[in-house]
């Protein structure tokens, strides 16, 4: 049997039957990583003593995950293990607690198997930018993972975790799941703690699921969501999650937005994602044409307002605490000028250099102020397509995955492939990416986006669309192994 | 020609709640440097903050002490520069919509009682210290800088005045009566040499009569109320002879020199820093309800000018016995518990103005710090009022008790200062006395009555003050020939 195509759900249930053990599964996804991670490079760091420890200790527990092999994306401080963001900046720091959402996931059982690769700081789109080198796509190895938890995603597409933890932003969960042809879900903004996520803009960033099934997804969040003291901006998730069961879709009305599934997206992609809406239809959604008039300020304002509050975030690197410092300076300003210049990649500087331009004295109304107000209107765009539709969907991404190197000098096109994840983020709500089909041999993505708080909703039209489309695919990685 | 020096401060107070602004560090001064410090004060990725509630109740006296209107809802900003003592590389603080607004205080200045505006009180948060090693202490020159971040992230009160103090002393009498009141409110211990108090003061001058204000300048972090209104002063003198002598006032922060009492420019504003301020997004607006500022209303100590009303309307005082009592926290509280045990308002008010007040001025002790407690001051004034001992005799115990801690009782029997109220013994005495200055005997009866005064003097010296003056009067005028 074929262990690495399981879902968490189904080893579980193995696991609670006793006809599968914590030691054996963990040891499956160890020897994958041990295959193939040399190729794919999901990994950073891969905690195969500790997994294998905490794997022979799961044996036989009765805690709701237990045993479950689960990958983290290397934002996540994790206390005692290596957590450097893919960034020069924190190569070797050793955080000194566990991220909120680590903890619970940890106290509910999971096996850690390591932390996963990203773009540094999570900012990117195809994981190139981490300063310890790409990972590579497991349904073709020349080709971008996505971003930025292209490691995540990678790792759970390779079979070399179950189901992983990532962080969204403008899409670093939906669009490398998109790319990697597996689930990620964004929960609405507040719903995950982001104590001990790396921040990157901390009023859009979100932590999330990247999961083989949508059932995956709704178990996994079961133990993220709650309000956590220590995030003043998390709250109570008003509903328990439920994991979905019925596959019936009838009765949904559900939205497409025509500003993000026509002009701008690749036909390939348009003719898999039409498909997969014509699907729905058919198991008894009610698909209409929606709209939100201002999609197309989306990139603009996500691209002022995150570098904004990431110019902030990233200033706490200078060399005095923790992590690099660049030695020989004769003073305080020249090492951090020289401790910045040397721990931070293009991305993340060209991004600190755009956000403290559009704070700057003088320039504020006129970039950050008038980005805000784009916000606001988007908000209303969704309140105002949500009074019509249950839910709404486009494509996750305008193409599928594109090739290593393709679009590292181009950050603008790059920016580009979250012209459908970013208006989830700019409005804080719930979006889940499902795969739904292939174009030219790669995953295409179906993103459904729901109102706040509406993750219930969201994840049975997932699950419901998952059964209707059957995808039912795994990377030729996991296939070999059969 | 005449000119009218316009004067603003900034006073940072920091609050002695038990743990810091927004972690759970304790909040005291001194101790181990980098001992009382976490993720959260020393700025560790992924680490959020989390508002001290206690902080915003102490906020909310001061606002509500200060007469200030407080909006149902303030926000956090982030105010970004870098600096080894601010570990986020930003400090969290409030900017266009701060705490509480429009407010004054009444102060007396050359015998009127003038109000002066308060512009704002915010709530922001305290930096690390800077412990720069070498001769001097101070930057320049050193070899190298240490950080303590003990005192990183103590909550800190900012207030703002109205440009609406006209002089040195009554920038002075202002500070005075605000240290005063904060103390009243227990909720600092305004210690200025641990940095509790803090001052910047902005100055500018105009002709008398006009109403344009001029160029101002800021004199930074005072540490004395003496110093402030000496800097301002020589500030003044010196922008007076600069526009005396055809130049302009250039907007800059001054440095005034304790010692040389000279005036030097530290940086002008075409260096200033550009701030970047913007919303926090790790913090949700603080909202002030109406029933939490009801409840922080009931909270209230009594102000000083409360008590005072107090003393005159309920203890009989004086109007100036009030003020003076009421000018200092510790001495109120003295001389309340004084009152508590020994009953007699006036008497103790005579007692603590003058002897108490006396012996404090010429030590420079608090009232907190005397050796008398109100408990031992009420037993020596038992102990006058029961004719044990006369009141001059009382004022020396009162002395003694000051330098050695004994009680007034101890110090008596010591001493053998009990007061001869005895008629047999005093008898004797007068007898020797009248036998021995016959010259003054023949003057009192030629009708000299006053020359009294001389026996009584001389009975006194003979009993080293103890005899019981009531009773010697008494005697004498009935052994006197008429």
């Amino acid at each position: 049997m074929n262990l690495l195509r399981l879902t968490a759900m189904e080893a579980l249930e193995m696991m609670g039957r006793g006809e599968l053990s914590a030691d054996e599964l963990t040891g499956a996804f160890l020897d994958q990583i041990d295959r193939h991670d040399g190729d794919v490079a999901a990994y950073l760091y891969v905690n195969k003593t500790g997994a294998r420890e905490a794997a022979a200790a799961a044996g036989g527990g009765d805690r709701p995950l237990n045993g479950i092999p689960t990958a983290i994306k290397d934002v996540l401080c994790t206390e005692g293990m290596l957590t450097t963001c893919g960034s020069r900046m924190l190569e070797g720091f050793v955080p000194v607690y566990t991220a909120t959402c680590v903890s619970r996931l940890t106290e509910a059982g999971v096996v850690n198997l390591g932390k996963t690769n990203m773009d540094e700081f999570a900012m990117g789109s195809s994981t190139e930018n981490s300063a310890f080198g790409p990972t590579r796509n497991p349904w073709d190895l020349d080709r971008v993972p996505g971003g930025s938890s292209g490691g995540s995603a990678a790792a759970v597409a390779a079979g070399e975790a179950m189901w992983a933890l990532g962080s969204d932003t403008g899409g670093s969960i939906r669009q490398p799941a998109s790319f990697c042809g597996v689930v990620g879900f964004k929960p609405t903004y507040g719903s995950v703690s982001r104590y001990g996520l790396v921040a990157f803009a901390s009023s859009f960033d979100q932590v999330g699921p990247l999961t083989r099934s949508v059932g995956d997804a709704a178990l996994m969040l079961q133990h993220l969501v709650g309000k956590d003291p220590r995030d003043t901006t998390s709250v109570a998730h008003p509903e328990q999650i439920v994991i979905p069961e019925d596959r019936d879709l009838s009765g949904l009305r559900i939205g497409v937005i025509s500003e993000l599934s026509g002009e701008g997206i690749d036909p390939g992609v348009r003719e898999v994602f039409q498909k997969a809406v014509s699907t729905m239809a058919d198991a008894g959604a009610q698909m209409e044409t929606a709209s939100i008039p201002h999609a197309e300020y989306c990139i603009p304002a996500y691209y002022i307002l995150a570098p904004a509050e990431a110019s902030a975030n990233l200033a706490r690197y200078d060399g005095v605490r923790f992590g690099l410092r660049a030695g020989g300076a004769r003073d305080v300003i020249e090492m951090y000028e020289e401790t910045r210049s040397l721990g931070f990649g293009d991305e993340v500087k060209r991004r600190i250099m755009l956000g403290t331009y559009a704070l700057s004295s003088g320039y504020y109304d006129a970039y950050y102020g008038q980005a805000q107000k784009v916000r606001t209107l988007v908000v209303n765009d969704f309140d105002a397509a949500f009074r019509e539709f249950d839910l709404l969907v486009s494509p996750t991404t305008p193409t599928t995955a594109f090739g290593l190197g393709e679009r590292v000098d181009d950050p603008l096109t790059m920016y580009m492939s979250d012209i459908c994840t970013v208006p989830a983020n700019l409005a804080g709500l719930p979006a889940i990416s499902i795969p739904v089909g292939l174009d030219g041999g790669m995953p295409v993505g179906m993103q459904i986006m729901g109102p706040a708080f509406s993750a219930n909703r969201l994840l049975q039209a997932a699950h419901g669309a998952e059964a209707a489309v059957a995808f039912n695919r795994v990377s030729p990685l996991v296939e070999e192994r059969d | 020609m005449d000119y009218e020096p316009v004067i603003g401060l900034e006073i940072h107070v920091e609050l002695s709640t038990r743990s810091k602004m927004f972690c759970g560090c304790r909040v005291e001064f001194g101790g181990e440097p980098n001992t009382r410090t976490c993720p959260v004060c020393l700025a560790h990725p992924g680490a959020l903050p989390v508002m001290n509630r206690q902080a915003i109740r102490y906020l909310g006296r001061i606002a509500l002490a200060l007469e200030c209107s407080i909006p149902e809802r303030s926000i956090f900003h982030r105010k970004n520069y870098f600096y080894p003592d601010l570990p986020k590389g930003y400090q969290i603080s409030q900017y266009d919509q701060p705490f509480a607004v429009e407010g004054g205080l009444s102060v007396s200045v050359d015998g009127e009682m003038v109000t002066v505006g308060i512009e704002r009180v915010h709530m922001e948060e305290d930096t690390a210290k800077n412990i720069h090693a070498g001769v001097s202490g101070r930057i320049a020159g050193s070899l190298y800088s240490m950080i303590d971040f003990n005192r990183s992230g103590t909550p800190l009160v900012e207030i703002v005045t109205k440009p609406h103090i006209h002089s040195p002393q009554a920038a002075r009498s202002f500070l005075n009566r605000l240290k005063n009141t904060l103390q009243f409110l227990d909720v600092s211990d305004c210690n200025m040499e641990e940095g509790s108090l803090r001052c910047d003061a902005n100055v500018s001058i105009r002709p008398v009569g006009d109403r344009e204000l001029g160029v101002k300048t800021e004199l930074k972090n005072m540490n004395s109320f003496r110093y402030i209104e000496k800097g301002l002063s020589q500030e003044i003198r010196r922008q007076v002879g600069l526009l005396e002598s055809g130049e302009r006032v250039v907007q800059q922060t001054v440095h005034f020199d304790v010692v040389t009492g000279e005036i030097s420019p530290l940086r002008s504003k075409e260096e200033a820093q550009d701030y970047r301020y913007f919303p926090e997004p790790d913090l949700v607006p603080l909202v002030a309800s109406a029933d939490f500022v009801a409840g922080i209303r009931e909270e209230m100590p009594e102000l000083p000018a409360d008590r005072a009303r107090r003393y005159v309307s309920q203890h009989g005082l004086p109007d100036y016995d009030a003020q003076v009592l009421t000018s200092d926290r510790e001495l109120s509280d003295f001389y309340e518990e004084s009152v508590s045990l020994y009953g007699d308002a006036k008497t103790v008010s005579n007692w603590v103005m003058g002897e108490l007040l006396a012996y404090l001025n010429h030590t420079g002790e608090t009232a907190g710090e005397c050796r008398v407690t109100p408990t031992a001051l009420a037993e020596l004034l038992d102990m006058v009022k029961g004719g044990d001992i006369s009141a001059n005799i009382g004022k020396e115990v009162f002395s003694e008790m000051c330098d050695t801690g004994e009680s007034a009782a101890a110090i008596v029997a010591r001493k053998g200062l009990t007061q001869i109220s005895d008629t047999d013994e005093l008898e004797a005495l007068i007898r020797q006395v009248i036998e021995e200055n016959p010259a003054q005997v023949e003057q009192y009866r030629a009708g000299k009555v006053k020359v009294i005064g001389f026996f009584v003097g001389q009975v006194m010296k003979q009993t080293g003050g103890r005899a019981n003056p009531r009773v010697v009067n008494r005697l004498l005028k009935e052994r006197l020939p008429e």
